[in-house]
């Protein structure tokens, strides 16, 4: 294993179930912390649309849970953990088009589907793990520039 | 195409950002579903053109770069949206003309569709929409 880089920057947000007024409020603020570190557009972008369908989805679906903005030296990371109630079938429920959304989720336009998907093409490294009854954590990585040199 | 040149031709008005009329917008992507404006627009600087007027829908612009936030079928949005909008420095417009006329009026004066996502037809499995 590569030994870790250096941890620049850290931020941990509590994201509220339900809370519609604030759904998307810890994207935004990731987008801005990332710009105020001097990211580039296409970083920038990336992680917060990772960031924004993370949120969503644990706001529409979970009990609650947090979300950790990591930046190290060569890659920003966003961990999502949630507390419950766990996805059964990670690989259908990460098919485009699947979805289990309420129908007041699918008013708002969301619920569409395409959530875990679109993180996991906007991410370089991506990994979910779910237990059914006790949560789901998902890594999301965006590598800044080429890591193998 | 500048904000103003869009409001002129659309009979549009400056819902807050009246001050950035100047903006260019260099292309465009209209969409009620903000799931496929986050799947599927690949560049910044887009105008979106939508009639979702929710709060949600100025951050899924944000999140994105968005020039500006077009509202269509006569819709205003909520104070709680407006307020965002002007905090993020976003413009929202309004015009009374439905989506399907909107972006051909803009379409034709010029305004091209945002680089985004190819999706195959079928690509979004509509049968595995349920367990």
């Amino acid at each position: 294993m590569p030994s870790p880089t250096r941890v620049i920057h850290k931020r941990i947000y509590e994201v509220v179930p339900r809370d519609l007024e604030r759904a998307g409020t810890v994207s935004t603020e990731v987008r801005r912390e990332l710009l105020a570190l001097g990211m580039s557009p296409d970083i920038v972008r990336r992680a917060s649309i990772i960031c924004f369908e993370g949120e969503m989805n644990m706001v529409l679906y979970s009990a609650g849970g947090r979300i950790i903005l990591l930046v190290r030296d060569d890659r920003v990371e966003l961990l999502f953990s949630d507390r419950g109630p766990g996805i059964a079938d990670i690989d259908l429920a990460s098919q485009p088009g699947y979805s289990t959304a309420p129908d007041w989720a699918r008013e708002l336009g969301f619920g569409a589907g395409l959530g875990i998907s679109n993180m996991e093409q906007n991410s370089d490294l991506f990994k979910i793990r779910s237990r059914v009854g006790e949560g789901t954590v998902v890594r999301a990585t965006v590598l800044l520039g080429i890591p193998f040199f | 195409m500048r904000l103003a040149d869009i409001a002129k031709i659309l009979d549009a008005q400056f819902v807050t950002g009246a001050d950035q009329a100047e903006r260019e917008v260099g292309r465009a992507f209209a969409a009620d579903l903000l799931s496929d404006v986050l799947a599927m627009v690949q560049e910044e600087g887009v105008l979106l053109i939508t009639g979702m007027t929710t709060p949600q829908v100025v951050r899924v612009a944000e999140v994105m770069n968005m020039g500006a936030v077009l509202f269509v079928r006569g819709k205003l949005p909520p104070q709680a949206t407006v307020e965002y909008a002007t905090g993020a420095s976003i413009p929202l417009l309004a015009t009374p003309q439905d989506m399907y006329e909107t972006c051909g009026t803009l379409y034709k004066a010029g305004l091209l569709p945002a680089k985004r996502k190819g999706f195959s037809l079928g690509n979004a499995l509509p049968h595995a929409r349920h367990p």
